[in-house]
């Protein structure tokens, strides 16, 4: 997966083309850390169809929020540089992420 | 043939971890079936002061660590599945995951609770959105913002003063004149500069536009409305809910005595079917806390091996 970070999410994502997939997490957010081994073998899976990347919010508030993200974890498909869907904390789970995958692919 | 394990236990917070723990301990064959992460309600929590051998620094998600590595280490069981069906009746009891099948002697339940939610109109749009029910998790995306926080027993007021490591102000929404939390978390929470209290309210509607930027309040005396709107280079605020849990217990209804919404159990963690025990918040008690968890736990392993060597 490709970790991203303030700098490079404008270049990586907003400016990418095609179906972008992201997972916005943060230090402490213990959902967020459970479900990373999971988003991990998703990206194993579906790595050749669409890109993987991962934001860590912590250190990039103010992206996040320009993104809309204000609560973790957020698991989100962009298709060029447009936030198309989202899963959103308890929503978030690895078979609501992987049925969303398979819309896009 | 699947395995028959002697103990399973849904549930990977300290009451079934606990559990584990005792019944690995006993020498049970020991599976905990968790539907997604460990630890349960405390792993949002930002410290745990009050858990006998917690020092100042303990969070949630340490304490759980440990209790899961202890539990492994007495050789407990663990898969990850979320149970959707129970056949609990005779002597072998089956759970119906949505990935497998389970079989155990005994079934120790520790489903555990979800935070409550408000119920009101614009709740579910902006969850994530502005209202969260983690500090832990959210907390950071509000520094140097205004932050409300729903509710006024120990965890609203615990995660209020956590919140204030990172708000310029917080305020506590509660539906009475007073708090509810314990007489040490009140004063800390007096003497915060930054915390600052709306009593006799509640909360009618949350708006926003993509993000929240007002809360709605009803006092519940005078029945005035009153609309917070967000400060305009602030955009948004945050609004945190912690205003009681609500049990898991759905896939039990009309096979187990529940009173409102909880498993009912004798002192002994037994439910009303020979073999299935409640341990934890998901039980009627009049304390859900990390402490009686464990010692439910701990009762209902001990109980459970004592069932087991009945058959």
């Amino acid at each position: 997966m490709l970790v991203l970070d303030k700098t490079n999410f404008e270049t990586e994502v907003l400016q990418g083309e095609g179906y972008i997939f992201v997972d916005f997490f943060g230090d402490g957010c213990a959902p967020c850390e459970a479900l990373m081994p999971h988003v991990e073998k998703l990206a194993e899976k579906y790595g050749d169809k669409l890109k993987f990347t991962k934001l860590n919010t912590t250190k990039a508030r103010r992206v996040a929020i320009g993104q809309k993200v204000l609560g973790l974890p957020v698991i989100a498909i962009y298709k060029d540089g447009e936030k198309i869907e989202e899963l959103v904390k308890d929503d978030a789970t690895p078979e609501n992420i992987e049925a969303m995958i398979q819309k896009y692919i | 043939m699947s395995k028959v394990y002697d103990v399973l236990i849904i549930g990977a917070g300290p009451a079934g971890l606990s559990a584990g723990i005792y019944a690995g301990r006993a020498r049970l064959s020991t599976l905990i079936i968790e539907k997604e992460k460990d630890g349960g309600q405390i792993v949002l929590t930002s410290e745990v002061e009050n858990y006998p051998g917690c020092l100042e620094g303990e969070s949630g998600p340490t304490l759980v660590d440990r209790m899961a590595e202890q539990a492994k280490h007495f050789g407990v069981e663990k898969v990850y599945d979320e149970i959707v069906e129970v056949k609990l009746e005779g002597k072998e009891k089956i759970l119906i995951g949505k990935k497998g099948e389970y079989k155990g002697k005994a079934v120790i339940i520790a489903s555990g609770a979800t935070s409550r939610p408000i119920g009101c109109p614009g709740e579910k749009t902006y969850t994530g959105k502005g209202v969260s029910y983690c500090a832990t998790c959210d907390a950071a995306f509000f520094e140097d913002l205004e932050v409300f926080v729903v509710g006024g027993g120990d965890t609203a007021v615990e995660e209020a003063l956590y919140l204030t490591k990172f708000a310029r102000k917080v305020s506590i929404i509660h539906r009475r004149n007073e708090l509810r939390a314990a007489k040490s978390i009140r004063e800390k929470a007096e003497a915060n500069p930054k915390i600052h209290f709306i009593w006799d309210s509640v909360v009618k509607e949350i708006k926003g536009d993509g993000i929240v930027n007002s809360i709605v309040l009803e006092n519940v005396k005078t029945k005035e409305l009153t609309e917070i709107v967000a400060d305009e280079d602030d955009m948004t605020f945050g609004i945190f809910v912690f205003i009681g849990y609500e049990p898991k217990t759905k896939i039990f209804e009309g096979i187990l005595d529940i009173e409102n919404g909880y498993l009912v159990t004798d002192d002994n963690m037994k439910t009303n079917i020979e073999g299935v025990f409640a341990a934890g918040d998901v039980r009627v008690k009049s304390l859900r806390q990390v402490v009686t968890a464990a010692a439910d736990g701990a009762i209902a392993a001990v109980q459970a091996e004592k069932y087991i060597e009945t058959l």
